[in-house]
């Protein structure tokens, strides 16, 4: 009898806190939407609804006026675009031609004083980049590399230079020695060894380097910042600075700016959706290993 | 003998595009920005040797101190949020439940976003007249003025930053946490429970004992981010009012471009840097530490 009472006491809690649980994660779920969310539908407003005082937080008529002036703004944004998406690819190109045959060697060749150059390559953890980008905008200046999309390139590739030899090193070392010796002993030279027998078993840390590079290039803000100072070398997160400032009235055009924000969010959240697997294990053996 | 000598040989010409790289855009400007801490100069006229002028000069910058003191204020205050929140929800979506994995992406969705996009995005959600966050409070209340969130107050317009940052970055903890939560050996775990143990007791004497490590690195790296932090001042208060919440990397900026005192800004980039050596070194210690200790 009091088994049965304590049973079902346990029961009607577990069945309580099950409650509790859903509603704690629901109340989670939409807080962290909401504010994307509204932003979507901020971007989706006419030119008045986006400029009414109170704001409305629902668009009561849909429309792309915002996205047809951020189109039409300056240089417009396929220029923008295509200048993000240019030096994106380019940071992922150059991370990992360098990183990959670096990751090689680290993992698979008897270098004298590896320790110290290892520790040396990753120098851009020690030194903030923050800190370096006046010498490095003196010395580009020098090369005629400000306002050009290499230049930045070569910026966010130093930001993403030592996660990414970490990882490739990490993953060269996890390939079983058989499968190398094999092909050696074919009459394979270690560029062939690289080419066939590596290259293969490194698509999953190709795959992460290259996500994790292409984010940070995209987002990058204060590098672009001071690199960039025309308005045809700007990428997405200085057209929006650029579009928060700058507006005939001198207010904001908040439809605009939220079209802004939308469009730079979409490609982000396409590779996370897409990719999720590859990002959370590059998160988890970079940022705690 | 000559195989290992030709290995050596090898591994360094795969090795090398990576050092140069490394030589000429991180190397050299770290040594460029040593030589030019001491000196002043402006671009205009030739650079002029100041010796530690420039350092001492930065302890007596009052603005300097601003810069600092309140870039350790907003880091002092975000942390704690950032790592009770993130290791609360770590503790409520560790199971691999449908549900629970669901939220786990919502909540780390914002971390993928650029904080320059978060940024924006709350420059709005904030403002006075236009934004959402005046007009929910109104709506349900709360407040029946609209608050001036950014630019007009520093404490305020810190905390419109932390929330701003806190929704964007608190999925960075939570996935790390989660990681570490279900790293407890099951056994352990299990046992706690058949011994009678509550929730509470075994979440303070199991679960928290078993990720401290972790709990401890994703402390440093929020902390390195926390005092490096540009973005989301530069976009959401310009450093207003009166440069009050304008960050150290603010500050270095203000003085290195728009100032264009080249010298001054290398030295207290040089001191930044420092500052947050420090914490890099202990991360870096507790990184080498092997896992299971």
């Amino acid at each position: 009898m009091i088994d049965m009472r304590v049973g079902s006491w346990a029961r009607l809690r577990a069945g309580r806190s099950k409650y509790l649980v859903g509603a704690a994660l629901l109340a989670l779920v939409v807080i962290m939407l909401l504010p994307l969310t509204m932003s979507v539908l901020a971007s989706l407003k006419t030119t008045t609804e986006a400029a009414a005082v109170p704001p409305t937080y629902v668009p009561s008529e849909l429309s792309l006026a915002g996205y047809q002036r951020l189109w039409n703004y300056q240089s417009g944004l396929p220029h923008y675009l295509t200048n993000s998406f240019v030096t994106a690819l380019l940071t992922i190109a150059i991370t990992l031609v360098l990183t990959v045959p670096a990751g090689y060697a680290l993992a698979r060749f008897p270098i004298p004083g590896k320790e110290v150059l290892f520790v040396l390559l990753l120098l851009a953890l020690i030194i903030p980049y923050q800190a370096l980008l006046t010498p490095i905008f003196l010395m580009f200046s020098k090369l005629g590399l400000t306002n050009t999309l290499i230049g930045l390139a070569i910026i966010h590739t130093t930001i993403q230079l030592p996660f990414s030899l970490y990882i490739m090193r990490n993953s060269f070392e996890s390939v079983p020695r058989d499968l190398e010796e094999a092909a050696v002993v074919d009459g394979a030279g270690s560029w062939q060894v690289l080419r066939r027998v590596f290259l293969p078993t490194m698509v999953p840390a190709i795959i992460t380097v290259t996500l994790f590079a292409f984010v940070t290039s995209w987002n990058e803000f204060l590098g672009a910042l001071v690199m960039m100072n025309t308005d045809e070398s700007f990428t997405l997160p200085l057209i929006l600075a650029a579009a928060r400032t700058v507006t005939s009235l001198g207010s904001t055009d908040w439809g605009m700016l939220q079209a802004g924000v939308t469009i730079s969010v979409i490609p982000c959240v396409l590779i996370y959706l897409l990719l999720q697997r590859y990002y959370v294990s590059g998160l988890l053996s970079g940022a705690v290993k | 003998m000559q195989a290992t000598k030709h290995n050596k040989l090898t591994g360094l010409l795969y090795l090398a595009p990576a050092l140069l790289f490394v030589l000429v855009f991180t190397a050299y400007p770290f040594l460029q920005m040593v030589w030019l801490s001491l000196n002043n100069w402006s671009l205009i006229t030739p650079p002029k040797f100041v010796g530690l002028d420039n350092y001492t000069r930065a302890f007596t910058d009052s603005q300097f101190w601003v810069s600092l003191r309140f870039t350790f204020k907003y880091t002092i205050l975000i942390t704690p949020i950032l790592m009770i929140g993130g290791y609360l929800i770590a503790l409520l979506v560790s199971t691999n439940t449908g549900p629970r994995r669901a939220t786990r992406a919502v909540v780390f969705l914002p971390v993928v976003i650029g904080l320059g996009a978060s940024s924006f995005l709350w420059y709005w959600l904030f403002s006075t007249n236009y934004g959402l966050v005046n007009q929910l409070l109104i709506d349900i209340g709360v407040i029946t003025e609209p608050i001036l969130w950014l630019g007009v107050d520093a404490s305020t317009s810190n905390w419109a930053v932390i929330i701003s940052i806190v929704w964007k970055v608190l999925g960075f903890g939570m996935l790390l946490f989660v990681a570490a939560i279900q790293a407890v050996p099951r056994e352990i775990d299990e046992a706690t429970m058949v011994d009678g143990a509550n929730q509470w007791q075994r979440v303070t004497r199991v679960i928290l004992p078993l990720t401290r490590r972790t709990v401890l690195l994703v402390t440093l790296v929020s902390v390195i981010g926390s005092l490096l932090a540009f973005d989301q001042f530069y976009i959401m208060t310009a450093g207003q009012p009166q440069n009050l919440t304008a960050t150290s990397v603010f500050y270095v900026y203000l003085n290195s471009f728009p100032y264009l005192k080249l010298g001054y800004g290398a030295a207290l980039s040089l001191i930044l840097a420092v500052i947050i050596l420090l914490f890099t070194i202990g991360q870096m210690i507790l990184t080498r530490r092997s896992p299971d200790d």
